[in-house]
């Protein structure tokens, strides 16, 4: 019985010659957290993009709760219940931050154009909803005294938090974040961490894109290699650690040679 | 329609062609370079052929030319300088909205330095009425002179891209515009100079043009759209191609002249643009590929 | 949620009954024809506020959905379909009420399209037009989408000279008003100026209303999640296509409402009303305004839309407007009724100055 939470499946893209995701097959099981690593220009921000449906593999399939939703467009993905954020986060920057968690529950909004344009009961009362609901999560990330605070007037670590908080507003399943560590410094980091397990504890699959290794080893349940688009490696982050083959990508021939021996 | 007369819509078709071209190249020029498209091309042939026009009557004709093409070079020169180079990092939206504004100036200040009326210059070579007999077609020799300039132009442009100094230095703004200031290139002169071309490629193709197709302040902008189309068509960016297309356009355009009113001739290649935009953004001799990268 | 967002709605009820009170004490009331004539350019100025300041998707083209509505309404009640009066389908829209028999200024009898069944035929045109070119167009991006909006723009500038039926370069005159209600109707001649001035009001505090209603609700947030982040607010789940599309129609058939209502009051429509130029001065007006500022929008579309009718700026209108842009987007991109960003100004000034 094949009943994976999230799967891909022989996943290729090319651009133009450049072979960025060569049949990559991933398992996810619900629940966990999983990072993948490699070197620069491994592919792995082109494989958060296949899975997000920025872009579109050409060949493979993507597979979640046993469902084919290979090429399918961001918003729908979002919709089936997968989140991301952004390597360089993306806030929308002349919009508050309550707006900007507001904009994430708006899968959650039921009533149309005409509707809004009215002004109807319904829309209101959705509207109050949807506040109240973005200010309970603020609340929980520690943001709730900068809601009203302009997207792009807060500092980087912030907006980092921000963008967690817009795409957790989503209600999502499975969470791809794109080097989230990135630019944060080492307390910063820390509390990213927790925050991360928190997620998870919450029941909240996710996919992590990191290069931050201390990062990586300390949170994930299992870790994925990409070097070139190819999958070299996965496993317990203990096992991944111990890799010749990983070993060689990250620090060269030489040291592979005297772990082995 | 016999032989002589498909020859003589080629011709017909590859003079104005040829005018699109350059104009679309003057486009590509200054959008590898600053990543504009710059709404006030069309206005920059015209400029150049009414200050000629003027200039005519008190000098020779070559000497008219070339101290028109002179102004409209310093004018764009002076577009950059005053505005564009003010408004670095501005969202596309706001740069579109400045160049149309420019174009818009430049426009009415014609309006009220030449009025209304249709101007023409000269024909370089016998009257409007002297014909050459080429493949059994009477053409004007005229049409000679804007396919030899023109062929001039693109030939000159090719090898100054490619072996001057600063024709490579402009390309490599185009590539990298930090990595361009790294080496020591003077990117904001670079940009400079990149309006000053196509306003100069501009001048020239609106001079050579004006005996045939007469010259009137508010031309610009037709003019702009089918450059635009011919630049769209080769692909943003790349000039060679731009040539083709804007040869095509212009064949297309002379032959549905042919078949359809007068009226919506420029509806005509307006559609074509409609549909290019629509169906290949990346143009045609493009490569899908890039375009997919660029909207994501 | 919040009754504080109509506010100024009330406020600027208030502002019009005020002026109207005040220009026929002062006797000035020959301002109320321009006046009502600015408020339906300002309509189409709100219709691209939307889809320009709030979604970020520029138009050059909106004078041609202008074009469109008043056109078709003007063709439908002016066409003479007397000679058909017989046939048995124009006698059943006659029965239907849609065909109306009146007598032109020259005393000739014209049987034609009723005004109502011009404005419903005039707006189902537009939003089919705008549905065809937004599904096509929608999805481009910057540059290619300015010239897409404008080659669509001088497609229907080209069609109107060139075509018959619309008149080429003379228009479609002696268009009849627009009988609302009993008593009520959309007409130029001098005995219905005040009434004309609070119709048009009327139509532009509705839009606005529905307008402000759409960009506080959570589509309103979406428009502008797109604008500042197309990837991001997509990956949130937001229907960007779908999104922009129906803003695009949507300002497409506020400006078409525009020119329906402005023909009639007119009595004429002239290819003067296609030109590109046209199209600009709407965008030129919503950045004065400050780009997603509906209120700013409006303010700027009346008061320059009245100073150019009123001739203010003599030979040097267009010349106004191309100034304007510049200025604006040199200047203050965030529009004139924001506060001024005086550091930009500055710094733009201590730059001439450096050389």
């Amino acid at each position: 019985m094949d009943n994976t939470f999230f799967e891909t499946k022989n996943l290729h893209r090319f651009f133009g010659g450049l072979h960025a995701v060569n049949n990559v097959s991933v398992k996810v099981p619900q629940g966990q957290i999983k990072a993948v690593i490699g070197p620069n220009g491994a592919g792995k921000t082109t494989f958060f993009n296949l899975i997000a449906g920025t872009l579109w593999p050409q060949e493979g399939e993507i597979l979640f709760r046993g469902k084919k939703i290979t090429a399918q467009k961001p918003h729908v993905v979002a919709g089936l219940g997968i989140a991301r954020t952004f390597q360089t986060t993306r806030l929308f920057g002349q919009m508050t931050i309550l707006e900007n968690i507001m904009v994430g529950r708006h899968l959650r909004m039921r009533s149309g154009f005409l509707a809004c344009m009215l002004n109807l009961p319904q829309t209101w009362s959705q509207d109050r909803e949807s506040k109240a609901r973005a200010l309970a999560i603020l609340r929980d990330f520690g943001l709730l005294e900068c809601a009203h605070e302009t997207a792009s007037n807060l500092p980087f670590g912030r907006q980092r938090l921000v963008e967690i908080a817009r795409s957790l507003a989503t209600e999502p399943a499975l969470l791809l974040l794109d080097e989230p560590a990135a630019g944060l410094n080492i307390y910063e980091t820390k509390e990213l961490a927790e925050l991360i397990l928190k997620i998870r504890d919450q029941g909240i699959t996710c996919l992590v894109v990191e290069h931050d290794m201390s990062l990586v080893m300390n949170i994930s349940d299992e870790v994925i290699v990409l070097d070139q688009g190819v999958k070299i490696a996965e496993g317990p982050p203990r096992t991944i650690q111990r890799d010749p083959e990983v070993i060689r990508i990250y620090l060269g021939d030489d040291h592979a040679q005297n772990i082995e021996s | 329609m016999d032989y002589p007369q498909i020859v003589q819509y080629c011709f017909a078709g590859i003079t104005v062609g040829s005018i699109y071209a350059i104009v679309g190249i003057g486009f590509n020029i200054i959008y590898n370079t600053t990543g504009i498209i710059n709404f006030a091309q069309g206005e920059f042939l015209i400029v150049g052929a009414m200050t000629a026009i003027s200039f005519s009557q008190f000098f020779p004709l070559p000497v008219a030319i070339g101290m028109a093409i002179l102004i409209t070079i310093l004018l764009g020169g002076l577009v950059e300088i005053t505005f564009i180079r003010q408004v670095r990092n501005a969202s596309i939206l706001r740069l579109i909205i400045i160049t149309i504004g420019i174009s818009i100036l430049i426009r009415e200040a014609m309006l009220h330095i030449w009025d209304e009326k249709v101007r023409f210059l000269p024909y370089f070579t016998g009257t409007d009425t002297s014909t050459v007999t080429v493949l059994g077609a009477h053409i004007s020799p005229q049409v000679l002179w804007v396919l030899g300039v023109c062929a001039v132009i693109v030939l000159g442009l090719t090898l100054f891209f490619k072996y001057t100094l600063t024709g490579r230095a402009m390309r490599a703004c185009a590539d990298d515009r930090m990595a361009a200031r790294l080496c020591g290139i003077n990117d904001r002169w670079m940009v400079t100079l990149s309006f000053m071309l196509s306003a100069g490629i501009g001048a020239i193709a609106g001079c050579i043009i004006s005996p045939i197709a007469q010259t009137q302040y508010d031309m610009g902008a037709p003019l702009a759209i089918k450059g635009f189309t011919a630049a769209i068509l080769g692909g943003l960016g790349n000039s060679m191609a731009a040539v083709a297309a804007g040869l095509f356009l212009g064949l297309m355009e002379a032959f549905m002249v042919s078949q359809f009113d007068v009226a919506y001739k420029e509806a005509v290649s307006i559609v074509i643009l409609l549909l290019i935009l629509v169906f290949r953004p990346s143009g045609i001799f493009g490569r899908h590929e890039i375009n997919v990268l660029r909207t994501m | 949620m919040g009754f504080r967002k109509y506010i100024p709605v009330i406020v600027t009820a208030l502002m019009v009954v005020g002026l109207q009170i005040v220009l026929s004490l002062t006797g000035a009331t020959y301002y109320l024809t321009q006046i009502t004539m600015s408020a339906y350019y300002a309509l189409v100025v709100i219709g691209l506020c939307l889809l320009m300041g709030y979604a970020g998707q520029v138009s050059l083209g909106h004078a041609g959905f202008f074009a469109i509505g008043g056109y078709t309404s003007a063709v439908l009640t002016t066409c003479n379909l007397i000679a058909y009066r017989d046939n048995s389908l124009i006698a059943w829209c006659g029965s239907l009420g849609l065909v109306t028999q009146w007598t032109d200024i020259y005393g000739k009898d014209i049987l034609s399209f009723s005004p109502w069944a011009a404005l419903a035929a005039a707006l189902l045109l537009t939003s089919l037009i705008a549905v065809l070119i937004g599904v096509s167009i929608i999805h481009l991006k910057g540059h290619y989408l300015a010239m897409a909006t404008l080659g669509f723009g001088l497609i229907i500038y080209r069609i109107v000279l060139g075509a018959q039926i619309f008149g080429q370069a003379d228009g479609i005159s002696n268009v009849p008003p627009f009988g609302l209600f009993d008593g009520l109707q959309v007409n130029g001649r001098l005995p219905f100026r005040t009434q004309n001035y609070y119709i048009a009001w009327v139509m532009v505090i509705t839009t606005m209303m529905l307008a402000i209603n759409l960009i506080d609700s959570h589509i309103g947030r979406a428009l502008r999640s797109i604008h500042q982040n197309e990837e991001a607010a997509h990956s949130l789940g937001v229907n960007t296509y779908r999104c922009k599309l129906f803003t695009f129609v949507l300002s497409a058939l506020i400006a078409a409402a525009g020119g329906i209502f402005l023909t009639h009051y007119n009595g004429s429509i002239g290819p003067s009303e296609v030109t590109v130029m046209k199209s600009i001065r709407y965008v030129a007006i919503v950045a004065v305004g400050g780009m997603a500022n509906l209120w700013g929008a409006l303010f700027m579309g009346i008061l320059l839309n009245f100073l150019s009718l009123r001739g203010v700026f003599g030979s040097y209108d267009d010349a106004v407007f191309g100034a304007i842009l510049i200025g604006i987007m040199l200047l203050a991109p965030q529009g004139l009724l924001r506060k001024p960003d005086f550091r930009a100004v500055l710094s733009f000034l201590s730059k001439r100055s450096h050389g």
